[in-house]
């Protein structure tokens, strides 16, 4: 059971302080990358790999461990840096992403990279690949269960819903989705490029369960996590969140879904994430 | 009547399933013979709706936990509906799926242009890592089947709606992923290349040439990826003009693969039988292979042609 008290509140805070750091770092060296979407989802991904999941990065393809798919896979520089902090490959790697050569690829590569479960970056796919994964621990008995990480603008791809009809119908307990909603997708407001409200009844409609938190609040994230372990799922979880969390001239600015900061831009963002109140 | 391919791969499979370790998808389709394999062997098969992209990424998904995958839907769907999932959740990732792909070319028959795969070998041959074969009669697709199990990787089989005659012997049968069967040799005027419902067709066609005096080889090339470029080159050099066949468009598949291999290394004059670039349409099969230029007649005056200009 993934209990928690404060001072995991407080370490896990410290770390998804870390990780903001290291994905306007890396993005400023790759000079190209998805910085908004990012920093959006810091507070579920230090979650699921530093207190919620099982997991060992000592033995990366163990059979039986819990499995993350990044399916909205552009948001991949939060998911490279806390696999560097989990210890899974050195975070000077992190520097190198989408470099030639590097094994920190532009989205996703479960081959490439140690500790990635699924390649990913095509919207929609993940979150398939991930009722798959579900779908295997089934048959095979074991007891793992299987994270995937939308984002919202993903949710326009009608394979999400081919997929969450079919992972009701199998009734999948070992399936825990999130919905990275942070409002925006490239071209302006979610739900107004096309609308996905009302979503948690559309979910429930779907055969899920489904519930809304403040998805950067360690303290919900956690007790989200905590709740969907006990519920007879599939469960997803809302979690309302602010594009570019942290950087303040980055934060609900839709520009910055896939642009990089500049030397100036990137002293500014490190600056707003160490003083910022995580 | 023999059973055509797609039932002969799905017995065969079951009967395989009861020692190899495998999970089976599917998308509301049972077309090739699986029927009773969700009873057979309860957990192991997932129906995943009319869904041909999810249950490629699920597919996907599943191996990528340690599993082999097999998955069953119309050639249509697996080549195009589901492509990009093909493509980048399975070939790209080289997961251990097997695409079972039924439907293929003119022989589809009545259901139409819509449900007729014309073009998926074009399509799938351009993917990294995926091996790709076609059976061209009921033992030969019992010996994919049986290949298939040990196989590790992205493998398209594709198979065939109507039953195709006999022509391989079913009591010591050779069957090799990459290497083309030689089906007859009787002398070195043209070399044939074919591939699945067709490989019958060039075995009649090939009697009837030597009847004439033109004494050809014929290989069935059941696979498809990697192709067998030792035996296309052979052949090629030794008979110094080559004919190929195979019910598919003739852009990028068997005959475009052929025609990319001599260009570059055993130039020599070819033809090739297929579907020239149009859709196809509802009808008897024989009588769509006659309005596309695809029957015995245009098989034996392509021949001809070639021997005589070579």
């Amino acid at each position: 059971m993934v209990s928690y008290n404060e001072s995991d509140v407080a370490r896990l805070k410290e770390i998804a302080r870390s990780i903001r750091e290291d994905i306007v770092d890396m993005i400023y060296h790759a000079a190209m990358g998805h910085p908004g979407g990012a920093l959006s989802s810091v507070e579920i991904i230090t979650a699921l790999y530093f207190h919620v999941m099982k997991i060992d990065p000592d033995n990366p393809h163990w059979q039986d461990r819990d499995r993350f798919v990044l399916s909205k896979g552009h948001a991949c520089p939060a998911l490279y840096a806390a696999l560097a902090e989990r210890g899974y490959f050195p975070k000077d790697d992190l520097k190198s992403l989408r470099k030639t050569g590097s094994h920190l690829q532009g989205h996703p590569d479960m081959n490439k990279t140690l500790g990635v479960d699924m390649t990913t970056g095509s919207l929609g796919n993940g979150f398939a690949s991930a009722l798959g994964m579900a779908l295997a621990g089934k048959a095979a008995k074991k007891n793992y269960t299987v994270y995937a990480l939308l984002g919202d603008g993903e949710l326009q791809e009608g394979i999400v819903w081919e997929t969450a009809m079919s992972a009701a119908n199998h009734r999948l307990n070992n399936f825990v989705g999130i919905v990275d909603y942070n409002g925006l997708q490239i071209t302006g407001w979610v739900n107004s490029v096309n609308r996905i409200e009302p979503l948690a009844k559309k979910w429930e409609s779907f055969g899920w369960l489904a519930f809304e938190i403040d998805g950067n609040d360690m303290t919900q994230v956690l007790s989200s996590f905590q709740r969907a372990k006990k519920m007879a799922g599939p469960v997803m979880i809302i979690a309302h969140t602010t594009k570019g969390k942290g950087v303040s001239f980055m934060e609900n600015v839709a520009e910055w879904h896939g642009k990089a900061p500049n030397k100036e831009q990137l002293e500014q963002a490190l600056s707003d994430i160490r003083g910022g109140d995580q | 009547m023999p059973l055509a391919t797609r039932f002969a791969l799905g017995k065969e499979l079951i009967a395989l399933a009861k020692d190899h370790e495998f999970l089976l998808f599917n998308v509301d389709t049972k077309a090739v013979g699986l029927e009773e394999f969700g009873t057979l062997f309860p957990g192991r098969e997932y129906n995943l709706g009319i869904a041909e992209q999810c249950m490629m990424a699920a597919a996907a998904g599943a191996a990528s936990c340690g599993n082999k995958v097999y998955v069953v839907s119309y050639s249509v769907f697996a080549s195009m509906r589901a492509c990009e999932q093909v493509r980048s959740f399975i070939c790209y990732p080289n997961l251990d799926v097997t695409i079972i792909s039924s439907h293929a070319g003119l022989q589809v028959g009545s259901d139409g242009a819509t449900h007729m795969a014309t073009e998926d070998v074009s399509i799938m041959r351009s993917f990294p890592n995926l091996t790709i074969v076609q059976p061209s009669d009921e033992t030969c697709a019992r010996a994919i089947a049986r290949a298939s199990v040990d196989f590790h990787g992205p493998l398209y089989i594709k198979v065939h709606k109507a039953p195709v005659p006999d022509i391989n012997p079913s009591e010591g049968y050779v069957f090799k992923l990459g290497k083309a069967n030689a089906m007859c040799s009787y002398g070195d005027d043209i070399a044939i290349f074919a591939t699945g419902v067709m490989v019958g067709k060039g075995l009649e066609a090939a009697k009837r040439l030597r009847e004439k005096g033109i004494n050809p080889c014929l290989y069935d090339f059941h696979t498809l990826k990697p192709l067998d470029e030792a035996t296309i080159l052979e052949a090629a050099a030794r008979c110094r003009c080559v004919l190929t066949l195979e019910d598919h468009t003739i852009l990028g598949g068997l005959g475009g693969a052929v025609a990319e291999i001599l260009g570059e290394k055993c130039p020599v004059r070819m033809k090739r039988i297929g579907i020239r670039d149009v859709f196809g349409e509802s009808g008897e099969p024989e009588d769509l292979y006659k309005k596309y230029a695809m029957s015995m007649d245009d098989i034996l005056l392509a021949a001809e042609q070639l021997v005589g200009i070579k």
